[in-house]
Order: structure tokens, then sequence, then C-alpha cells
């Protein structure tokens, strides 16, 4: 009996040891309680409004810069939805790029959350004979037609189906988002999808401190650690504000179209209703918010 | 001896309840606990401003100090003789390749007023609407670009907006849409250390 107590006295003296050693380290003490955090999604709005305060210091620290760090929720009546007119895009690249302006990605190692793919126009749309790495003097190539591809924001997406710590899921206007801090890194939701669209960090994302984007939302273009998966969020920093998403912006021809699938004035129902609309192998029954579309 | 071995088990036994209660308390909750800050999508929509046949546009791409055109065309008179264009416009001319055999300036250009465009009826038009202009013989562009869909709109997806207009992407005299230095293909997945 009395050797028992002694153990268990001893193991209650380290844990105190071990935890009151943590503590004192301050640093530490934040990835503590990072670590303790709870889902993005069953924080009270006092937690969320401290978990944002606290990384907007954070951020500050890293880049010197004062950021607008926001949680806004799903705007009411809303399902976004995009469309892109195959006959007009070019392949300039300018919302690849705008992209990665807009939503932080890591120069180096190098992240694009949207690849142009050159298709032959002969072949059709066939993965088979289609490349990314393209680079002639001008564009568009008489031979070939070019299909922009990034997160298809499934209604059915299996990228959240099989991500083992509910670190991915579909807000209610659709879009499709991840917390970082809950991700673990294991990129199941990768294998899962058909579109490549989601990207992993394999080394610390390097973000110059004076190209950074200080227009932030937590669920989208926030600064990403090393070891977590990051992919399109219609930029629900900017869309959830009203404002076009930066690729929309950027396209010098306008092929893209978004706006909201639950009101029938919008360009993306007209399209809907009156173009010749096509989804990314639609056989998967992913059932993209992402259509590509003719209008000649 | 039993007793003790019950001992033994219960701690981690409590311990691995207690987790499992904090997993399982994790998931599930709806995102509904912040919805009270609800915003309505579309509050700030301009209840369809355009009932009425004009379109907020951006302002007409002139090249710089060249409007109004009547502060140099007054100092002489008209031309109306269809004619490859020497002492000035030369650039234009140059280039032109709208239908050149069958059309010419002053089918869009009125020939009394310079800072005026002119339809086929005769109508003068204010620079601001040289869509209708282009919309008189490219009718099914000009439908999808009043609904945003040819061309482009800037602003708001669920507010104000302003069309870009036709010649902002056309040359109205070489219309075909310019060809596009594209920006770099992205490293090769092995160049990515
Ligand atoms: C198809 C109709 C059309 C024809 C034909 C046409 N123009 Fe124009 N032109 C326009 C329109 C529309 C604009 C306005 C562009 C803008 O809003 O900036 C314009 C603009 C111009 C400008 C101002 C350009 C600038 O640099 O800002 C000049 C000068 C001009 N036209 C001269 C001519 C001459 C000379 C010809 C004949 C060789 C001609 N146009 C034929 C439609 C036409
Ligand atoms: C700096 C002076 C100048 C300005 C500004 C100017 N023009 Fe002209 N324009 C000329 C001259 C000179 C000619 C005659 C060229 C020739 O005969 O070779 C001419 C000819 C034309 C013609 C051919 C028909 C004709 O009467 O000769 C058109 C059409 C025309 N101009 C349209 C425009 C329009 C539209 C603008 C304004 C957007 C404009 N011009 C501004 C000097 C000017
Ligand atoms: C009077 C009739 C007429 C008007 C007005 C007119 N166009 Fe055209 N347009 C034509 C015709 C005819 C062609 C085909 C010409 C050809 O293929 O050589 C054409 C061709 C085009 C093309 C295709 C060019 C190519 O090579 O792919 C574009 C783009 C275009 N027009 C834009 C415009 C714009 C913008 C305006 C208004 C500023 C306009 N058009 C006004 C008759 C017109
Ligand atoms: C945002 C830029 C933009 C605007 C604004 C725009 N267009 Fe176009 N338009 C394009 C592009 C890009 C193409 C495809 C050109 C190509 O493939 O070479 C095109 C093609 C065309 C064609 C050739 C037929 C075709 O489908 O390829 C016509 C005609 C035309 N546009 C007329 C218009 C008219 C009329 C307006 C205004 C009512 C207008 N465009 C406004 C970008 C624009």
């Amino acid at each position: 009996m009395k050797k028992e107590n002694s153990r268990r006295i001893f193991l209650k003296n380290l844990s105190l040891a071990t935890f009151s050693a943590l503590a004192l380290s301050g640093c530490n003490m934040k990835k503590v309680d990072e670590f303790l955090q709870k889902n993005f999604r069953t924080l009270t709005k006092k937690e969320v409004d401290d978990l944002i305060k606290n990384l907007v210091i954070e951020y500050k620290e890293k880049y010197h810069k004062d950021f607008h760090l926001s949680a806004k929720p799903a705007l009411e009546e809303t399902l976004f939805g995009y469309a892109l007119d195959l006959s007009r895009c070019i392949g300039c690249r300018r919302c690849v790029y705008a992209c990665v302006k807009e939503n932080n990605q890591s120069r180096n190692p190098q992240i694009h959350w949207i690849q142009v793919l050159q298709m032959e126009k002969e072949k059709g749309i066939d993965f088979a004979y289609s490349t990314v790495q393209y680079n002639p003097e001008t564009v568009p190539d008489k031979d070939h037609f070019y299909v922009p591809i990034g997160c298809q924001q499934c209604r059915n997406p299996q990228c959240i189906k099989v991500c083992p710590a509910k670190a991915t899921w579909q807000e209610p206007d659709g879009i499709v988002v991840i917390d970082y801090n809950w991700c673990i890194g294991c990129r199941y939701c990768m294998a899962a999808c058909p579109y490549g669209a989601r990207h992993f960090n394999w080394g610390e994302p390097n973000v110059p401190a004076e190209e950074i984007n200080t227009e932030m939302h937590y669920l989208g273009n926030r600064p990403r650690m090393k070891g977590v998966v990051e992919k399109c969020t219609f930029c629900v920093q900017r869309t959830r504000e009203g404002k076009y998403p930066a690729c929309v912006e950027i396209c010098p021809v306008g092929a893209r179209k978004f706006g909201n699938l639950l009101d029938p004035e919008s360009e993306v129902r007209y399209i809907l209703a009156n173009k010749r609309v096509l989804v990314l192998k639609q056989e998967l029954n992913t059932q993209p918010k992402f259509y590509y579309f003719f209008g000649i | 001896m039993k007793d003790k071995n019950y001992k033994n088990i219960k701690i981690p036994v409590i311990i691995l309840m207690l987790f499992c209660f904090l997993i399982l308390s994790c998931d599930d909750k709806k995102s509904d606990g912040n919805e009270t800050h609800k915003v309505s999508a579309l509050k700030n929509s301009s209840k369809k401003p355009e009932k009425t046949n004009e379109y907020a546009v951006e302002a007409p791409p002139f090249s710089d100090g060249i409007f109004p055109c009547t502060d140099c065309h007054k100092s002489f008179p008209p031309n109306p003789v269809k004619r490859e264009l020497v002492k000035w416009h030369d650039d234009i001319s140059a280039i032109f390749n709208h239908d050149k055999e069958n059309r010419w300036c002053l089918d869009c250009h009125d020939v009394n007023n310079r800072d005026s465009l002119k339809l086929a009826s005769g109508k003068l038009l204010d620079f601001k609407e040289s869509y209708k202009l282009c919309g008189q013989c490219h009718g099914e562009k000009l439908r999808d670009w009043k609904v945003g869909v040819h061309g482009k709109r800037t602003g708001e997806w669920n507010g104000k907006r302003e069309y870009l207009l036709c010649v902002h992407c056309h040359n109205p005299h070489s219309p075909k849409f310019k060809e596009l230095k594209p920006e770099p293909p992205p490293m090769r997945q092995i160049d990515i250390k």
C-alpha cells in the first residue's frame, strides 16, 4: 500500500513539474493553447474574438504590419457559384498570379491554387493531352484552348468526407474551407480530390512582408503554416464583403463570372439557363459549383 | 489482490473516457453558434438599376487630349470622301480592319459633330453609349453583354456594378482581341525544394 502511494505521488509531482515548466516558458504556452483550441465551428463569439486578437498580434510580430482578420460568417440566402467561359479564356495566367497575391500563397516553395491547362482543340477536353508548362511569346495559340482549374467547390465534396480531424467543411454559402489550426497534415483530402485542387505546405511557406495582403479571413487567406493543406476559397475574405474574387477582377477577357446561385438575376444563373455548360469529371458525382461554358 | 488490479485499471480508463468525451464534444455542432450577426446577401443590391436603356459604364478609353474632337475639327471643313488618311489619324487608317471593304469612318462617326457617334438611323450617340453602335451589327454579343456574360462588369457581385465598354477590349478600328504575353508557367514539381 505504501509503495503504491509513493508512486502515485511521484507521478503527480512529475506532471505538475512538466506543466509548470511549460507555463513558465511563455511562448510554449501559446502553442499549448493553440493545441487545445476547439474546432472553429464550436467556438463562441467571445472565443473567436480572442482567437482573432491573438492571431493579429502574432502576424504583426512576424510581418510588422497591421492586419484585418475577419471571421465573418456566410451571408444569408447565398450559394456561391462560378462560371468560366472556355471560348474566351486565352491562357494568359493573370488569374494565377492575382490569386497568389490576394491569398498569400507561398512564393518559395511555390504554391499556385490555379493551374491553367493548355489543351488541343483537336482532342477536346482531355487531360492526357494537356500541359501547364506552355510558354509561347503570346497567347492564345491558334491550335489550343485553355482550361483553368482550381477548387471546384463541390456540393458533394469528397475531400471533407475523408478528413479525420474535421478540419475542412462546407459553409452554408457553399464554400469549402479549411481551419489551418485543425489540419493535421495527413493529406487524405488531397488524395480524395479528383481535381488536384488542394496543396500541401511541404516547407515553411514564404511570403515577403512587403507583398503580404493584410485583408484576411480566418478561413481564407491568413498565413498558413508548414504541414497544412490549402486551396481556393472563392476569396472568402472578398466575396463575403460583396467583392468579386481576385481572379474575376483581373481577367482581361472577362471569361470569369461569379455570383449567387440563389439569385435568378445573377450572371451565373443566366449562363446555366442559356449557355452550353459542363462540369469537370461529372461522372464522379462531385457536383461542382464551378461551371465551364461556351459563350461563343 | 483483486481489488488492487481493479484500481490500477480504473485511472487509465477514466482518462480514456474523458478523452473520448472531449473528442466527441468537439464535432457535430454546426456553425450556427456565430450566426447572431447574420448578414443578408441582397441587402445592398441596388434593386435592378438596369430597367432603363442606359448602363453605368467606365469612362471611354480615349487617348490623352484627343477629346473633344471638335477642338481641332472646328478649324477645317469635314471631308466625307472615303480615302486613306495621311495628314492625321494615319495610325487609325493604317490599322483599320473592321469589315474594311464595306465600311468607312463616317459609318460610325458623325460628319458634322465629331464629338458624337452615329447610328445607321442617323441618331447621334454619346461615346458612353458606344455599345449601342456595336449592337447594331453584333446583337447577340450586346445581349450577352447586358447580362454581364460577354465582356465584364466591375464593382460588387451583389451591389453597384459598372460595365466595361466593348471598346475597352476591342479597338473599334481593329476589333480582334489583341494577343497577350502570358505570365510565367509554374515551377516544375521536381524543381520545388
Ligand atoms: C465601327 C465603327 C467605327 C468606325 C468604322 C470608325 N470608328 Fe473611330 N471610333 C469608334 C468608336 C466607338 C470610338 C470610341 C472609342 C473610345 O470610346 O475610346 C472611336 C474612336 C475614334 C477616335 C479616338 C481614338 C483615340 O485614340 O481615343 C478617332 C480619332 C477615330 N475614332 C477616328 C476614326 C477614323 C479616322 C476612322 C476611319 C478610318 C474611324 N474612326 C472609323 C468607332 C468607329
Ligand atoms: C489635332 C487635330 C485633330 C483631332 C484632335 C481630331 N482630328 Fe479627326 N481629323 C484631323 C485631320 C487633320 C483630318 C483630315 C486627315 C486627312 O485628310 O488626311 C481628320 C479626319 C478625321 C476623319 C475623316 C473624315 C474627315 O472629315 O476627314 C474622322 C472620321 C475623324 N477625323 C474623326 C475624329 C474623331 C472622332 C476625333 C476625336 C476622338 C478626332 N477626329 C480628333 C484632325 C484631328
Ligand atoms: C455596321 C456593322 C458593324 C458595326 C457597327 C460594328 N461591327 Fe464589328 N464587325 C462587323 C463585321 C461585318 C465583322 C466581320 C469582319 C471581318 O471578319 O472582317 C465584324 C467583326 C467584329 C469582331 C471580330 C473581329 C475578329 O477578327 O475576330 C469584333 C470583336 C467586333 N466586330 C467588334 C465590334 C465592336 C466593339 C463594335 C462597336 C465599336 C463593332 N464591332 C461595330 C460589323 C460591324
Ligand atoms: C472584357 C473584355 C471584352 C468586352 C468588354 C467585350 N468583349 Fe467581345 N470579345 C472579348 C474576347 C476576349 C473575345 C474573344 C476574342 C478572341 O478569341 O480572339 C471577344 C469576341 C468578340 C467577338 C467575336 C466573336 C467571338 O465570339 O469570338 C465579337 C463580335 C465581340 N466580341 C463583340 C463585342 C461587343 C459588341 C461588345 C460590347 C457589347 C464586346 N465584345 C465587349 C472580350 C470582350
